[in-house]
């Protein structure tokens, strides 16, 4: 009888130790932003015919509707809002359209980030921790219907001043992505 | 069935219900709101009924047919006494000649005249050009290329404009977007000077039209979004050399506040204000640049200018008056030593910035001449001050107003309304005027054969969210989420006549959008102006009436100017390029759909698009 309960107790015990595994948060994402930043051209324009794929990227963050959530409480914080409004843009470009100056491409987007642009977005390297950067990149996404309707943010409690994330439709990013269109 | 007999309704029915629950609704809204308090009253500018013109008795500088300051003069009238082009001429005005500055984003510039030679500065990259106007067509002399940073466009809170030029004595003194004063030989084009007078890595961005007072260049720091330290500087218009600084917050000592100062009213005084009327180290990151203009009394060797708004928007993280934001300095030009100042928007809740034009005059109040300074602010008021000691003397509505119910001429304080008074979490709406102001920068003009003040203007509202926001530097401090629309009338903009003495209106025009160019008033009896979707007009001074328009390529948002060419003919000029905060969803390109775009001014702007594209072109009319 004793034997017998010690057993169940230690199954039980197994049991609720595997009930402990979690939905992971990743502090050092994989690819290290090194290599998304080597991998990111910012032209369409490839000569010699040698196209280059899409940037690396974690998937994780494009997946996940908390690290969306996170990314945009991030995205206000960071001030990003300051510049580039709900997603209409302001003294940045609007971000909820399709057009992309910079590439469409989560890797596009986290470069544009880390390194700055040379026309007044400033750099956070040094400043926005690296799975930050990648959850602000899968908010912006989802600014322009890129990413799943279950993982976009619905309507805030702010102030109502566009349409939920949610409910934007998906736009063809255009301008120079990671991925352009074949010609037919 | 039951279950199916609304949807069954036809769907127009079912609409015209739901007009009539909101109509109910809003009915009961209004009914409570007014029994509650004062606070949705809502403020309109009176009209004269009779307007007799009042000619002006006071003096005027001597007009020699240039154009060499922002405002033509030190007393910011920009009137011409040039009459050729008149009441009964103006419907043959044609077009002269053009000239392109290549660049899609807001010219707000005034083109200046001296011996014969246009001036014109661009926005973002701030290039001089200077026009031969006695060559056929007014090819270009030279051009001028100073290559200011790219970043420095990333902390130009609304488009990255530049407001002009000053010459003075055989130079051209200018600013550019990264916080560099210039000075470059009228002749020659060739740069004589520049210093770095600020930093874009602490949001300071240059974008005011300096004036050069005594050998004293008066520069004043745009970034009131950006948390910086506002500050006016005077640099030695030979060296460049920095003579004095005028911080708009902190210790008096950095204030340049002494024994000469002595302002009106008791709230303005008291030590070191400048720190205790904010919380701790909050003056440091408080906004209240001096973006705006900058005028010169040479017989009280006065200089008045107004600050900026306090920032950031979000006024919770700012309890205190917030001095020495949102009002105006009368300074010592020599020293910089303050002598009177006043608070137009003590704590200021929306953004209302004191940085509009002062127009010097001498007027008759009450009985006898006072010297005054007019200035219409952006918290609705037209206010006549004693520029001698900074008494207001009057304040009259020349917009629809929410969010004060007047000033009280005894303490000189303005009276908010507690209702609209904006907090974290809390969303206002009916907040008139908007944050951009009932007037913005762009200046008005006096003419003194009339004795009005021309007053182009907004004609906006706002609903409001304050949210937290964190400083971090070289980034927007504003902490609010903002979606403008139209007052009630349903237009966006008027450029309104004003009587300064009577504090009334004499006649209005309104128009769809804001009116976003300055003005310009002539001995003809004509004023300009020009509207965002591209117009040119020229109307009759006295009554309003529109005697001639011209549709030029890109909406108007710069103010024009009138000289004698060398051939002795009157010419009228105008930069036609949309853009500015107003323009903002053309010249940047940003999306309608989120109304609180542009801090907002978005939300008044969605149909922009369809009536103007960007493109800078100079237009020059004259007579034939």
């Amino acid at each position: 009888m004793q034997t017998d309960l010690a057993l169940w107790s230690a199954v039980a015990g197994m049991l609720m130790l595997l009930a402990c595994s979690r939905e992971e948060r990743q502090f050092r994402p994989s690819p290290p932003a090194s290599e998304v930043i080597n991998s990111v051209q910012v032209s369409g324009l490839n000569p010699g015919a040698n196209p280059v794929g899409a940037p690396a990227a974690p998937e994780y963050y494009q997946e996940s509707a908390y690290a969306v959530s996170q990314g945009k409480t991030l995205f206000n914080e960071y001030n990003c809002s300051g510049c580039h409004a709900n997603g209409g843009g302001g003294i940045g470009p609007p971000l909820m359209d399709n057009y992309w100056i910079y590439g469409s491409e989560p890797g596009n987007i986290f470069t544009t980030i880390i390194q700055g642009r040379p026309n007044g977005m400033p750099s956070f390297r040094n400043r926005i921790p690296e799975f930050q950067a990648w959850e602000i990149v899968a908010y912006v996404r989802s600014l322009s219907g890129l990413l799943p309707k279950d993982v976009a943010p619905s309507r805030s409690d702010q102030f109502y001043v566009k349409p939920p994330e949610q409910s934007m439709p998906y736009q063809v990013p255009t301008g120079i992505t990671g991925k352009p269109e074949p010609p037919k | 069935m039951k279950v199916s007999a609304l949807p069954a309704l036809s769907s127009r029915l079912r609409s015209s219900a739901l007009v009539v629950v909101i109509v109910l609704a809003s009915a009961c809204l209004s009914f409570s709101a007014d029994s509650k308090s004062r606070a949705s009253k809502m403020i309109f500018p009176a009209s004269e009924t009779n307007y007799q013109p009042r000619p002006y008795t006071g003096k005027l500088e001597p007009d020699d047919g240039q154009w060499m300051r922002p405002a033509k003069d030190y007393a910011s009238t920009r009137y011409s006494t040039l009459n050729q082009i008149n009441t009964e001429t103006v419907k043959n005005l044609k077009l002269e000649f053009t000239f392109s500055t290549g660049l899609a984003r807001g010219h707000e510039a005034a083109p200046l005249v001296v011996n014969n030679t246009m001036y014109i500065v661009t926005p973002w990259p701030n290039n001089l050009y200077a026009l031969d106007l006695a060559q056929p067509g007014a090819p270009m002399k030279w051009v001028y290329q100073p290559m200011p940073t790219p970043a420095s466009q990333g902390v130009a809170c609304c488009d990255v404009v530049n407001r002009g030029a000053s010459y003075d004595n055989g130079k051209i003194y200018y600013n550019t977007l990264d916080d560099q004063t210039v000075c470059v030989d009228a002749k020659s084009g060739k740069q004589v000077w520049k210093t770095r007078i600020g930093d874009i890595n602490k949001g300071e961005s240059l974008t005011m039209a300096p004036l050069v007072v005594k050998g004293k260049v008066l520069v004043g720091v745009s970034g009131g979004e950006f948390g910086i330290r506002g500050w006016l500087k005077a640099l030695d218009a030979n060296s460049g050399q920095v003579a004095w600084t005028a911080y708009t917050t902190g210790l008096d000592k950095d204030v340049l506040i002494g024994p000469r100062f002595k302002p009106f009213y008791a709230q303005d005084r008291g030590q070191d204000l400048g720190v205790k009327t904010w919380p701790p180290d909050a003056w440091k990151i408080g906004g209240a640049g001096a973006w705006g203009w900058v005028s010169y009394d040479p017989d009280l060797n006065l200089i008045f200018y107004g600050t900026a708004n306090p920032g950031p928007w979000d006024s919770d993280a700012r309890p205190g008056a917030n001095k020495f934001s949102a009002g105006i300095f009368a300074r010592d030009p020599d020293t910089g030593e303050a002598i009177w100042y006043y608070q137009f928007s003590p704590h200021d809740l929306f953004d209302y910035d004191a940085v509009n034009e002062n127009i010097l005059l001498d007027l008759p109040i009450e009985g006898r001449t006072r010297k005054v300074l007019v200035h219409p602010d952006r918290n609705g008021y037209v206010y006549v001050i004693d520029r001698t000691n900074g008494e207001v003397l009057s304040a009259n509505p020349f917009a629809p107003i929410t969010t004060s119910a007047g000033v009280d001429l005894k303490t000189g304080l303005l009276q908010y309304v507690e209702e609209k008074e904006p907090h974290r979490g809390k969303v206002l709406r009916g907040l008139c005027p908007s944050a951009p102001g009932a007037k913005d920068w762009q200046p008005s003009a006096f003419s003194p054969r009339t004795g009005l003040v021309y007053i182009p203007h907004n004609h906006l509202c706002m609903d409001e969210e304050d949210v937290s926001v964190n400083y971090i530097a070289g980034t927007p401090y504003v902490g609010a989420n903002v979606v403008m629309y139209d007052a009630p009338g349903g237009h966006g903009g008027e450029f309104s006549a004003w009587d300064p003495v009577a504090g009334k209106i004499a006649w209005t025009i309104p128009d769809h959008f804001p009116v976003w160019s300055g003005a310009l008033a002539t001995a003809g009896d004509l004023v300009f102006y020009g509207t965002m979707d591209g117009w040119f007009h020229a109307v009759d001074a006295r009554q309003g009436h529109d005697l001639w328009k011209f549709k030029t390529g890109s909406g108007i948002i710069g103010q024009p100017v009138t000289y004698k060419g060398p051939d002795g003919k009157q010419y009228v000029a105008i930069l036609s390029g949309v853009g500015g905060w107003a323009g903002a969803i053309v010249a940047g390109g940003l999306d309608p759909r989120d109304k609180s775009a542009a801090l907002g001014f978005v939300g008044a702007m969605q149909d922009l698009p369809k009536y103007t594209t960007g493109g800078g072109m100079l237009y020059v009319f004259s007579l034939p």
